[in-house]
């Protein structure tokens, strides 16, 4: 009998009940800060399961034949093993279990979006609420964080070449972990003064606490991946140097997509309009929210507006409400329904109070004659076509403008690639987005130089980042596997 | 962390140090900047990088000593260090032989001016210049500007060195003169360099200026320090710092620049008070 097998069949041996049974069992929820608690503070909103609450809802994965769940997910972990091994308390073994294919489990657990990727092909969904599989991979990376018992994973032997990553976002931290795995000598460059990038920077404290991305980075560097932080490439250094002077073979490129985009729209530019990106950043990473302890201030009025409806602007609004504004408001030109961000997010939100006002465009921010701001003009929206990616169109409502009072607006309404590698890098192709182009194997036009995550792709999830590097980790090591073999023929 | 070789005072409130800072002491143009963070709970600066000496691993900063990071800078000295120094940053300035050049600096602005003049003179331009101060004793980099200029003309507000007034008043004189000028190049205070661009736009002198907008990644990320130029928007950090004077809104960005005055004055005031309970304490 394989492996495989015999586990299964001890797990059915053990389990009290059948399927049927199984199925009727509701899905667990994780404790949670109430929200009128969790408003005064930057503390995780969610608490995650417990090891009791962890083995009931392992309880109810019906160990599918065919897992879909592991199709659902962008960097195919297997599921079903690792809840298994929940169900049968072997903690330790679900986790590296996932660590074969995800090497962010921390992190994932808490900010994939499950619900729309294994969570929403579950079959246990099809009629009860699925499996809470996120939360159970939060609960595995957090057992073993708590208690200790990680060893690095084997490393294969030494393979004599060394790889630049540039970016410690999801996507370089995960290349720089496949790699390392495979034996190659890895150096992380990061421009902040901090590794994490917009695991850092961009998601707040109450939905990803900096000591676990701290923790999974550990992880990374017990692979012997080294980290030099205030270094910008195509400033600090450039890609050639990397490879002329610093001996590097190949070049990873996951600088994401931190420039920000504004509506152009009058009013813009007064003194309390912020991106969210400054916003977070201030508070993520500089920690406006110890001001004056730290030294990085924060200025927010008593009425906020976020405009947008992605995860940033959900980030962004919730940050906002911490500060204790008396009007904390969202304003979204679609619907609930068109809006990208994730589901639960969007729930705290709304159970935080956060005032949400759809069909709602911004034309214009009218200031104070001293610059700063007084009102946002907007009009109201109704819903028209489908566009190129099936989203009803918005379409404006002839004579509806209408003024909100407010002193603060942030615009969350997306990201552009950061410009610096594309304009220092002679050769390397980019979109008429700015997005550094690639094949299908994550390679760009500059031999040896490969890229992926929202540098790519111009903005998506911290998950396809991460499966952008696994696929880039393949296709360097065999780039590199053709470097050797040329080098031993002409040798 | 960034070693302090040495600190010098160059004149009150304004000091100078140099900084082990390898990689960017042998990358540096002038026209770059650098951002600093003294200190772990520190804010993210941009300075401009004065000077580099790329044998030496070394980069030399100009602070003046206005809010809390600065001044908590200037209590910094030799063998201290800061926590992070990153860069170079910004485009450099472009530099060729124009011809002759106009290069002002005023305050501690004149830190800024100095690698520009230099450059340009190095270049083989004939470089005029104009440093302003409030008062003699507030003066800086006298001699050095003095080596990489033709002429060198040094205003204070009240007369108490060179000539009095403002460093526009210096300026029309130069352009009264009715040589022809091929650039002027400023950099101070906002309304210093609003000034010269009023002052220029008529004759249509090619006039740049370096921005100093509040900032905080210095990579193109955080968008704090955008600033608008003829019709488009730009960051100052990634597309500058320096712009066309004659296309920016200075009008824009004095407000903008001014978002935090409040906090600043209450994170001085904590520092005070903070510094008045150690006073005690050592007492």
């Amino acid at each position: 009998m394989s492996k495989k097998k015999e586990a299964r069949e001890k797990f059915k041996k053990i389990m009290p009940m059948k399927p049927r049974e199984r199925m009727q069992i509701p899905r667990h929820l994780p404790l949670e800060q109430k929200p009128e608690c969790r408003i005064e503070n930057f503390a995780e909103v969610s608490n995650g399961f417990n090891v009791e609450l962890a083995a009931e809802e392992a309880l109810r994965c019906l160990e599918c034949n065919d897992p879909v769940c592991m199709q659902g997910c962008p960097v195919n972990v297997d599921i079903r093993s690792f809840i298994g091994m929940v169900y049968q308390k072997d903690y330790q073994g679900a986790i590296n279990k996932i660590r074969e294919s995800n090497y962010l489990p921390a992190i994932c657990g808490r900010v994939c979006p499950q619900e729309s990727l294994c969570e929403s092909v579950c079959l246990v969904g099809k009629k009860n609420e699925p499996l809470a599989i996120g939360k159970l991979e939060r609960f595995v990376a957090d057992y073993e964080l708590k208690n200790g018992g990680f060893t690095p994973p084997q490393k294969a032997e030494a393979k004599g070449q060394s790889v630049a990553v540039v970016g410690s976002g999801p996507g370089g931290l995960t290349v720089s972990a496949e790699l390392a795995r495979m034996g190659y000598d890895v150096t992380i460059f990061e421009a902040l003064h901090e590794a994490g990038g917009v695991l850092k920077f961009g998601i707040p404290e109450f939905r990803l606490p900096k000591h676990i991305v701290d923790a999974e980075i550990d992880r990374v560097k017990a692979l012997g991946v080294k980290i030099e932080t205030n270094v910008i490439i195509g400033r600090t250094l450039t890609i050639d140097e990397l490879f002329d002077e610093m001996g590097f073979e190949a070049v990873y490129l996951g600088t994401g997509a931190g420039s920000p985009r504004f509506l152009n729209i009058p009013g813009e530019n007064l003194s309390d309009v912020y991106s969210a990106s400054e916003l977070l950043t201030r508070v993520n990473l500089m920690k406006a929210y110890k001001f004056p302890e730290y030294d990085t201030p924060l200025k927010l009025g008593r009425r906020v507006a976020v405009i947008g409806g992605g995860d940033v602007a959900m980030d962004a609004v919730r940050t906002s409400k911490r500060f204790h504004p008396e009007k904390t408001i969202l304003l979204y030109r679609r619907s609930r329904e068109e809006m990208p961000a994730r589901a639960e997010e969007v729930h705290h939100a709304e159970e935080e109070g956060i005032e949400f006002h759809y069909l709602t465009n911004p034309v214009r921010i009218h200031g104070n004659e001293d610059g700063s701001v007084r009102a946002i003009e907007c009009q109201k929206m109704e819903l028209g076509e489908p566009d190129e990616q099936g989203r009803r169109r918005p379409v404006p409502v002839k004579d509806s403008n209408f003024m909100m009072e407010v002193d603060t607006v942030i615009v969350a309404i997306g990201q552009s690639p950061n410009p610096i590698i594309q304009q220092t890098t002679p050769g390397l192709e980019t979109s008429k987005w700015g997005t550094i182009i690639v094949d299908e194997h994550g390679a760009t036009s500059r031999k040896g130089v490969f890229a992926g995550g929202d540098i790519s792709r111009g903005g998506a999830t911290v998950i396809q980042a991460v499966a952008d590097g696994k696929l880039a980790s393949r296709s360097i090591d065999s780039y590199l596997a053709s470097v050797r073999e040329e080098r031993s023929t002409k040798a | 962390m960034y070693v302090i070789q040495s600190r010098s005072l160059l004149a009150p409130g304004i000091a100078e140090f140099v900084v082990e800072a390898p990689l960017i002491a042998k990358k540096r143009k002038p026209g770059n900047f650098v951002i600093v963070r003294p200190t772990k709970t520190g804010e993210r600066i941009p300075l401009t990088i004065v000077t580099s000496d790329a044998g030496q691993g070394t980069i030399t900063l100009i602070v003046q000593a206005i809010g809390k990071t600065t001044r908590m800078m200037h209590q910094m000295g030799e063998g201290d260090a800061f926590e992070d120094v990153v860069g170079p940053l910004g485009e450099p300035t472009p530099v060729a032989n124009y011809g002759r050049v106009v290069c002002i600096g005023g305050g501690v602005g004149t830190a800024v001016i100095y690698p520009m003049a230099k450059g340009l003179k190095d270049a083989g331009n004939e470089v005029i210049s104009i440093i302003g101060a409030q008062k003699s004793d507030m003066v800086i980099l006298e001699k050095e500007m003095g080596a990489v200029s033709d002429e060198l003309l040094i205003t204070t507000d009240d007369g108490s060195r060179g000539m009095k007034g403002f460093v526009t008043q210096a300026l029309a004189g130069v352009m009264e003169r009715g040589d022809q000028i091929h650039g002027i190049y400023a950099t101070g205070p906002l309304p210093m360099m609003k000034a010269v661009a009023d002052q220029t736009r008529a004759s249509g002198t090619r006039t740049l200026v370096s921005l100093n907008p509040i900032m905080m990644d210095g990579t193109g990320m955080c968008g704090a320090c955008r600033v608008t130029v003829g019709d488009s928007l730009k960051f100052a950090c990634v597309d500058g710092p320096e712009f066309d004077a004659h296309a920016i809104n200075f009008d824009e960005l004095i407000t903008r620049n001014r978002a935090y005055m409040k906090q600043e004055s209450e994170a001085l005031k904590s520092l005070e008070s903070d510094q008045s309970c150690k006073a005690v304490r050592a007492l």
